[in-house]
C-alpha cells in the first residue's frame, strides 16, 4: 500500500516537472523573438549578478600600461584612456543598466498605480485635476523631462532613477484609471460593497489585481526605455557620477577625442546597451502579446 | 468648426499656463537655489556675495513672485538674461532655432519617406521572413542609442572621408548644406522611422481584419486596390498622431545628435544651459519646446478633420 502511494506521488511530481519545460518550450517556439530578448535579458542579469566572478578585472582599477591598449588575449575588448578593462567595466555597468531599469520602472509604476486607482475610484475634482497635470506632463518629451529632473536633483544613483521614473508615472496613471472605470462597475466589485467592503480594501484586493495584465505589459516595455535614458543622461553628464562604471558615461568619456585611434572604446560600450535594450524590448514585446491577445502584431 | 478651433485655442493657453507652473516647480524641487549650486561648486562661500547675488537675481523673493515675474515677462516676449553669457535670452534662442528647425524637418522627412511603406510592405507580408527582417529592423531602431548611431556614422566619416564634416554657418552652395545636414537626421529619423513604421504595421494589420476589406476581396479587387486604396487610407489615421506627436518629441533625439555632431542648434543650446546650471535659459526653452508640443498636437487633431471625411468637430 505505502509503495503504492509513493509511486502515484513520482509520477505526479514527473508530470508536473515535465509540464514546466514543455511549456517554456511551447512559449519559445510560439515566441521565438521573445524567447530570445529574454534570453538576452537573462544575460544582462547573470552579468550583473555574478559581475565580481565574471569581470577578469576589477573596474576601477587603473594600469598606465594598458592605456588605450587595443583589444588582445589579455583584455578582450582592449583597455581605456586609464588603462582600465573595457570588459570589467562593461560587465559592472550591467549593474547600474539593471538597477536604473528595475528601479525606475518599479518606483514609477508604484506611484502611477496609486495616482491611478485614486482617480478611477474617486473620480470629481480630485481626478480632474490629476488628469489635466498628467495631460501636461505627457507633452513633455522623455528626454526633455529626465534632463530637467536630472539637472535638478543633481547626479547620483538614487536621483537617476528617481528622474527617469517621473516620465513613466503619467502613461501608468492613465492605463490604470482607464482600468478601473470599467472594473468599478462589474458585478463582482458591487458585491464586495453590498457585504461592507472597504473603499481601500476594494481598490487593492479587488480592482489592482485584475490591471495586473497592462501593468506588466507596461513595466517591461518600459525597462528597455529606461536603460536608454540611463544611457543617454550619463552620455550628456547628467546621469550616474563616477566611480560606477555606466555603459553611457563610458561612451561619453571616449566619445570625439579617441574615436579615431581607440575605436574599441565606441563600440563594445554601445554594443552593450544596444543588446540589452534590443533584448528588453523584444521580451517586452512577446509579454505583450501573450497578456493582451487583442493587441497582436 | 470655428467654436471648435477656438475651445481648442484656450484650453492650448490654459495648458500651458499649468505647463509654466509644472516646470518651474520641477526646477526648484530641491531646497537651495540656483546660488547655493554655484556656490557650492566653487568651493567658498561668502555670505554677503550670495545675498548680492540672489538679490540681483530677484532669488530673494517669494517663490510666487518669482514665477509671477517670469511669467508676465514672458507673456511680453522678455524671455530674461542669460547667467553665462549675460546676454537677453532672446538673442541667444534666436538664431539657434532655424538650425534645429531645419534638422528636425528633414529628420521627419526621412521617418515618413522609410517608415510608411516599409510598415505596410511588412504587414502585407505579414509572417513571411521579409516582415521577420522588416520588425527585427524597426526594433533595432528603437534599441540603438541615437548617440552611438551618431558615433559610428562619424566614425565611418573618418575612415572612408579621414574627416568628421564639420559644421558652417555659411555652407557655400545649397548641396553643401544638404550634406551638412544629411548625417545628424538620418541619425534622428532612423529612430522615428522605426516608431512609424511600427505603428503603421499594426494599424494595417487592424484594418485587414474588418469586414470591408472582405467585402472588397470578395468582389474581386486587385490586392494592390485593397491594400493601398481600402486599407492603407484608413490605417494612415492613427499614423498621423504618431507623426504628430513624433515631429514634436524628435527634440529627444536632436538633444542627443546636436551635441555629438556640435551643431549650434536649440537643442544642443539646452543641454549646455543645464550643464552650466543657466536655469533662465533652460526654463526658457523648456517652456518653447512645451510650446511647440501643444501647437503640434492641436495642429494633427486638425489634420485628421482633414484626412477623415467622418470626423467632424462641431
Amino acid at each position: 500500500m505505502v509503495s503504492a502511494e509513493h509511486k502515484i506521488e513520482d509520477s505526479r511530481t514527473k508530470v508536473t516537472q515535465r509540464s514546466v519545460w514543455y511549456k517554456i518550450k511551447r512559449l519559445c517556439q510560439r515566441y521565438p523573438l521573445g524567447a530570445i530578448g529574454s534570453f538576452i535579458v537573462f544575460i544582462v542579469v547573470f552579468a550583473a549578478v555574478f559581475a565580481d566572478v565574471v569581470a577578469p578585472y576589477d573596474p576601477t582599477q587603473t594600469n598606465a600600461k594598458m592605456s588605450l591598449s587595443a583589444p588582445s588575449a589579455a583584455m578582450l575588448f582592449g583597455g581605456d584612456m586609464m588603462g582600465r578593462d573595457v570588459l570589467s567595466r562593461i560587465i559592472h555597468g550591467a549593474r547600474i543598466s539593471l538597477a536604473v531599469g528595475i528601479g525606475s520602472t518599479v518606483l514609477g509604476g508604484l506611484l502611477g498605480t496609486i495616482i491611478g486607482l485614486m482617480c478611477g475610484y474617486f473620480l470629481g475634482w480630485f481626478d480632474l485635476i490629476i488628469q489635466r497635470i498628467i495631460d501636461m506632463m505627457q507633452a513633455l518629451p522623455l528626454l526633455v523631462m529626465a534632463l530637467v529632473m536630472a539637472a535638478s536633483l543633481g547626479p547620483s544613483l538614487e536621483n537617476t532613477i528617481i528622474a527617469i521614473s517621473i516620465p513613466l508615472v503619467p502613461q501608468v496613471a492613465r492605463v490604470i484609471r482607464s482600468n478601473v472605470l470599467s472594473l468599478r462597475e462589474m458585478p463582482f466589485v458591487e458585491a464586495a460593497r453590498s457585504v461592507g467592503m472597504s473603499n481601500g480594501r476594494i481598490a487593492f484586493r479587488h480592482i489592482l489585481p485584475n490591471t495586473l495584465a497592462p501593468l506588466i505589459v507596461l513595466g517591461t516595455a518600459q525597462l528597455g526605455s529606461a536603460i536608454l535614458t540611463e544611457a543617454s543622461l550619463s552620455f550628456l553628464g547628467l546621469g550616474v557620477p563616477e566611480p560606477y562604471p555606466s555603459w553611457g558615461r563610458m561612451l561619453s568619456e571616449s566619445a570625439a577625442e579617441y574615436v579615431r585611434v581607440a575605436p574599441w572604446l565606441v563600440i563594445f560600450p554601445g554594443i552593450a546597451i544596444s543588446a540589452a535594450v534590443f533584448g528588453a524590448n523584444l521580451m517586452g514585446d512577446a509579454v505583450r502579446d501573450y497578456l493582451d491577445p487583442r493587441n497582436q502584431g | 468648426m470655428s467654436a471648435y478651433v477656438i475651445q481648442r485655442v484656450l484650453l492650448m493657453f490654459l495648458t500651458l499656463l499649468g505647463m509654466s507652473v509644472i516646470i518651474f516647480v520641477l526646477l526648484r524641487l530641491v531646497p537651495g537655489n540656483i546660488v547655493d549650486i554655484m556656490f557650492d561648486s566653487a568651493g567658498f562661500v561668502d555670505p554677503s556675495e550670495k545675498a548680492t547675488i540672489e538679490k540681483e537675481l530677484g532669488l530673494d523673493l517669494p517663490i510666487y513672485q518669482q514665477y509671477f515675474d517670469w511669467i508676465t515677462a514672458l507673456l511680453v516676449g522678455d524671455l530674461g538674461f542669460s547667467f553665462v553669457s549675460e546676454m537677453p535670452a532672446i538673442d541667444e534662442i534666436g538664431p539657434r532655432i532655424p538650425i534645429t528647425a531645419k534638422l528636425a524637418a528633414l529628420s521627419l522627412f526621412f521617418s515618413i519617406l522609410f517608415g510608411l511603406p516599409l510598415g505596410v510592405i511588412s504587414a502585407v507580408r505579414q509572417n513571411t521572413a521579409l516582415d521577420y527582417v522588416l520588425r527585427i529592423i524597426s526594433l533595432s531602431g528603437l534599441s540603438l542609442p541615437s548617440f552611438w548611431l551618431a558615433l559610428l556614422i562619424l566614425m565611418a566619416c573618418v575612415s572612408y572621408m579621414g574627416a568628421i564634416p564639420i559644421y558652417t554657418e555659411t555652407p557655400e552652395t545649397l548641396w553643401d548644406e544638404l550634406l551638412l545636414y544629411l548625417l545628424p537626421s538620418a541619425a534622428v529619423g532612423f529612430r522615428a522611422s522605426a516608431l512609424i513604421m511600427r505603428l503603421t504595421r499594426s494599424s494595417m494589420l487592424e484594418v485587414m481584419r474588418q469586414d470591408y476589406i472582405r467585402t472588397a476581396m470578395s468582389k474581386g479587387a486587385t490586392e494592390n486596390a485593397i491594400n493601398y486604396k481600402h486599407a492603407l487610407r484608413n490605417a494612415v489615421l492613427p499614423v498621423t498622431t504618431i507623426i504628430g506627436i513624433e515631429a514634436a518629441f524628435l527634440i529627444g533625439g536632436l538633444i542627443i545628435t546636436e551635441t555629438v555632431f556640435n551643431i549650434p542648434g536649440v537643442a544642443h543650446f539646452l543641454v549646455e544651459a543645464i550643464l552650466m546650471r543657466d536655469y533662465p535659459i533652460v526654463q526658457s526653452l523648456v517652456m518653447f519646446i512645451a510650446i511647440i508640443v501643444v501647437v503640434i498636437n492641436f495642429l494633427t487633431d486638425l489634420a485628421y478633420a482633414i484626412l477623415d471625411p467622418r470626423i467632424r468637430y462641431s
